[in-house]
């Protein structure tokens, strides 16, 4: 391994590689059915959240704020909590308002958890939609924490212990991932007679039909009632290699406090991880794992069989979220793609030993994995590494560009294709997706450089 | 100025309905308290003979809850005035989401080599990227590194810095800092108090921006260039191309432009601007501040111009021949618009059978949902409702009701800056008596009447829109197109109603001048004459008499 841990070229950030807490934390609160998700501070974060979100989604995506003033930000912002969560219910009659701090409101102090409880004592006699909590300053991590904390602020705020009749369910904590793999992964842990519960499931909200009739909240997402039924489930998968490295989760919760057994796995991206992502589905359901997957799981090892000529020494460079890069570096090892990159924005700490884990020990010594990382460090690091491509969203762009490297969309965001919202990353179709676009960006590559003009590759 | 506001016009209807009950109905679900806010914000229009429109309640602070389109104060100064400018490199002081969002999001073109040395900063995003132990202890010394690291690996001419809200709470002396940095360095640094809780909108920040580059960087450089006609255009902040299409005009015309704020600009330009000879307005709203500081202390005059539109254009280039009033000009700028004004007949021409009647809402803005009722006016589409983001009542009322307007605590936060004319450089540049002469032909100097004088009676006016009022608006009337930005668009397009971005054009443009007016004509034509909505419904999904419906059908 030539180098563990980040290159200091910079101290300051310059063209960053992660976004900011509340940003998670509103996507998250976008896959809870019938919510608004509420930013307390200023009201420009949550315009350029809305607005980057949606750019992404192309979706409506609405986001209201507790629009801060001067003032405000001397007195403190309880009233104006008070102003937004009324005129939320009167407008929109939600079944939760998911409120994400800034970091206006959490320098100056503002207790939340206490206008909450004010609110909810001065409103006894109504019908109050859950009011649901979440820590959530940019000064602290990624975009990331704010959507792992949201995930764990809801399952804290509604889960009940009481026995639960009927279907076995399951906790499923996908992650960041696109609104095309949590269909696909409610799919998958609908075969084995398992009811999903999944936190967040914005796979409707996020990616749904023109309206025949006006909805004021987009239709979909997992209903409060089941949020609350997440402490009586069968089990929970928390997915995310690096996130499993983390004390307190939406899992670790559940299992402390409902002891509901927790099984944390790497997001199943590639044939290893959607393996044991399979596994532990049939180990939680004591069913088999049905044919369709097997035959999906065949003909995607059968592809890339037929495809190795085009990946001998292709050397690619991943960026982006964490748990993301980590699940892709496993990929590109099951594929003989050397990872010579691997870099993520976030810096907990874990994610150089945690790419290291998941990729084949002969590729170390040509890897860098850089953690807290922005990308004009990228970029520098790449100028010796001379990767075939790039792995990962639209701001590896420009780099892409100077590079003069093809640049693979995945994740989050993806501001230049139309298919961010429908991306499949995850199981073994959304492995047979990525193989197939990376290969043919391998081909088209070769057939761009070639001068005679081959069409018979 | 106010007549005896909103009262109901017995007979005026706004698409065969009555715009006093749609504004009723747009009010309904609200708070009582809220009711009556917004009620003096949505406002039936009514002009009166002798031009006075009602008054509009405007830049006061949105009620929170109700989902809105505006920004912040950082959003309005680094985002919308300073982020045009290539060769400054703007520093967020803040944790990284404020410049992350601001990275390259607006789409403003620039062309890095009108310039002789090329810097070109607009695709870097430049952020001290605050943690924990910046808020607790201070963010002062991580600046400073951010400054000499940013100048190490670019050697530019300018570093801007913005700070965004928490700095401002915690105390950090952004300016102290840029001016150490200045002195350290040798090249301009300076920097802007523009915290995201300031103001109440975007707004804000224009004002800042506008007494920032007055204060740092207007009059370092007193070389007077050669060139006829030397303007300044203010406003106009290239998006789409749309600057190098009225530089095109401008050429053509033998117009030397000094510099323009800030679209496709270079601070070496800021810094000349205050030798041209007239400024020339397109955005009211976020640039008037300059213009107003530059003739008090340099003595240049300041007329409104509007490129959008091609009978605006002409006239626009029109005022500024009579401004400099030489026959010379006169004959250039006559010959142009003959020359340029067929293929935008023709264009028009073709498009009208398919675009006429049909009906528009623009809500965006300082200064769009104005200018661009003039293109739907070309295309033969009524406005029926229009109303600003971020505007005041002079954007809305005419600059005439300026002395009229309250100074609330929000803006009484914004600084003032006192202007006194400059010792050695004040010089007028057109005598009172000339002024006069021109203001008797009706050139009209530092005026501006705003959009309502221009709108038709029972039009609804509405400020600072809200997410459930665009909601309703569409079920109301359903109009043929909806104009707003990105936030709006997808909600309105699952209704059934294609948007027009008017902040980034949906990436496409120029739409200013006359080869703009033809890019939208034709784009307008292909959105409003669409067929995606008629296959909606599948054929085997309810008849939409035997489901619940929206209320036009």
């Amino acid at each position: 391994m030539k180098s563990a841990m980040r290159t200091d070229y910079y101290t300051a950030t310059q063209n960053a590689c992660n976004l900011c807490a509340p940003l998670g934390a509103a996507l998250v609160f976008k896959g809870i059915a019938n919510t608004v998700p509420l930013l307390h501070g200023s009201q420009g974060c949550s315009t350029y959240i809305r607005r980057y979100m949606i750019s992404h989604f192309k979706e409506p995506l609405d986001i209201a704020c507790s629009n801060f003033g001067e003032e405000t930000a001397i007195f403190g912002g309880g009233a104006n909590l008070k102003i937004a969560i009324d005129n939320i219910r009167k407008q929109y009659c939600p079944d939760l308002i998911g409120i994400a701090t800034t970091c206006l409101s959490e320098t100056i102090g503002d207790d939340v958890p206490m206008f909450i409880k004010a609110y909810q004592n001065g409103c006894r006699d109504e019908d109050l939609p859950a009011l649901v909590h979440v820590s959530t300053p940019s000064y602290q991590g990624t975009h990331m924490q704010g959507f792992h904390g949201a995930v764990r602020a809801l399952v804290a705020t509604l889960a009940e212990t009481a026995s639960v009749e009927g279907p076995l369910s399951v906790n499923l904590f996908p992650g960041m991932v696109s609104p095309s793999d949590l269909r696909q992964l409610k799919e998958m842990v609908a075969a084995f007679d398992l009811e999903a519960i999944l936190v967040p499931d914005y796979s409707e909200t996020l990616n749904g039909p023109l309206w025949t009739e006006y909805q004021p909240i987009p239709q979909g997402g997992t209903p409060v009632a089941a949020l609350r039924r997440t402490g009586g489930a069968a089990a929970s998968i928390e997915c995310g290699l690096v996130l499993s490295g983390e004390k307190e989760t939406a899992g670790t919760w559940l299992e402390d406090h409902c002891g509901v057994p927790l099984h944390r796995l790497g997001l199943p991206i590639g044939i290893g991880a959607s393996d044991l992502f399979f596994a532990s589905l049939a180990a939680i359901s004591g069913q088999p794992i049905p044919g369709k997957y097997t035959a999906q799981r065949g003909r995607l090892l059968d592809a890339l069989v037929d495809g190795h000529k085009h990946f001998n020494g292709v050397k690619a460079a991943l960026f982006g979220e964490e748990d993301l890069v980590a699940g892709l570096a496993a990929f590109c090892g099951e594929l003989g793609i050397i990872p010579v990159l691997c870099a993520t924005g976030g810096g907990n700490g874990r994610f150089v030993q945690t790419v290291q884990s998941v990729v084949p020990e002969r590729y170390h010594d040509q890897m860098q994995i850089l953690e807290d990382s922005d990308f004009v460090t990228i970029e520098k690091t790449l100028e010796a590494l001379a990767p075939d491509l790039l792995i990962g969203h639209s701001k590896g762009f420009t780099m892409s560009r100077r590079l003069q490297r093809p640049l693979i969309r995945v994740g989050f965001p993806v501001h230049d294709r139309v298919d961010g919202s429908r991306m499949l990353h995850l199981g073994y179709r959304g492995a047979q997706q990525l193989f197939d676009r990376i290969a043919n960006t391998l081909i088209e590559e070769k057939q761009k450089k070639n001068h005679v003009g081959y069409t018979y590759y | 100025m106010a007549t005896g506001a909103n009262k109901k016009p017995a007979e005026v209807r706004l698409d065969r309905q009555d715009p006093e009950k749609i504004k009723a109905r747009l009010l309904a679900k609200y708070p009582p308290k809220v009711a009556r806010k917004r009620a003096k914000q949505i406002v039936v229009n009514k002009v009166s003979a002798d031009g006075e429109v009602p008054v509009i309640s405007s830049n006061v602070r949105t009620v929170p809850g109700l989902m809105g389109q505006r920004g912040c104060c950082y959003a309005g100064c680094k985002g919308v005035v300073l982020g045009p400018t290539r060769d400054i490199i703007n520093i967020t002081h803040g944790p990284i989401g404020c410049g992350y969002y601001s990275w390259l999001t607006r789409r403003n073109q620039t062309d890095p080599d009108s310039s002789a040395d090329g810097h070109n900063y607009i695709p870097y995003c430049f952020s001290t990227d605050m943690q924990d132990q910046e808020i607790i202890f201070g963010g002062e010394k991580k600046l400073k590194q951010a400054i000499q690291e940013a100048y190490d690996n670019f050697k530019p001419k300018a570093i801007a810095v913005f700070s965004t809200c928490p700095v401002g709470l915690i105390g950090d002396d952004v300016h102290a800092v840029c001016r150490e940095m200045k002195a350290k360095l040798g090249i301009n640094v300076f920097g802007f108090s523009c915290e995201g809780y300031k103001g109440v909108s975007q707004s804000a920040g224009h004002h800042i921006a506008n007494n920032g580059i007055f204060k740092h960087v207007v009059g370092l450089d007193d070389t007077v260039k050669e060139g006829n006609y030397r303007i300044n255009l203010l406003g106009e902040y290239n998006i789409g191309g749309d600057a190098f299409e009225i530089e095109r005009l401008f050429e053509r015309c033998g117009i030397t432009l000094v510099s323009s704020y800030s679209g496709n600009a270079s601070i070496d330009a800021f810094a000349n601007s205050h030798t041209a000879d007239l400024n020339l307005i397109m955005c009211h709203r976020s640039i008037n501040y300059v213009a107003e500081m530059m003739e008090t202390k340099f003595g240049v005059p300041w007329i409104k111009v509007n490129f959008i539109g091609a009978a605006a254009t002409a006239k626009s280039l029109r005022k500024i021949a009579q401004y400099f009033d030489e026959q010379e000009l006169t004959d250039i700028v006559e010959q142009v618009i003959a020359e340029e004004m067929p293929a935008v007949e023709a264009a028009c021409a073709d498009v009208r059978p398919r675009t006429e009647g049909k009906r528009a809402m623009l809500f965006v803005g300082g200064s769009r949902a104005h200018h661009y009722q003039e293109l739907f006016a070309e295309l033969g589409m009524k406005t029926l409702s229009a109303g600003y983001e971020f505007g005041h009542r002079d954007d809305y009322e005419g600059r005439k009701v300026l002395p009229d307007i309250k100074v609330d605590a929000d803006s009484r936060n914004i600084e003032e800056m006192e202007i006194t004319p400059d010792p050695e450089r004040f010089k007028p540049r057109i005598s009172e008596a000339k002024k006069a002469e021109l203001e008797a032909k009706g050139l009209q100097f530092s005026a501006y009447d705003g959009m309502m004088t221009e709108m038709p009676d029972g039009t609804m006016v509405i400020d600072d829109l809200s997410q459930y009022e665009t909601d309703q608006l569409i079920k109301m009337f359903k109009p043929d197109i909806f104009c707003a930005g990105i936030k709006e668009k997808y909600t309105v397009q699952k209704h059934g109603i294609p948007l027009k971005q008017l902040h980034s054009y949906d990436y496409g443009g120029p739409y200013a001048g006359f080869k703009g007016a033809i890019n939208f004509y034709k784009e307008i034509d292909r959105m409003v004459s669409s067929r995606a909505w008629q296959y909606m419904r599948a054929p085997w999904q309810e008849h939409p008499e035997l489901s619940a419906t929206y209320a036009w059908e």
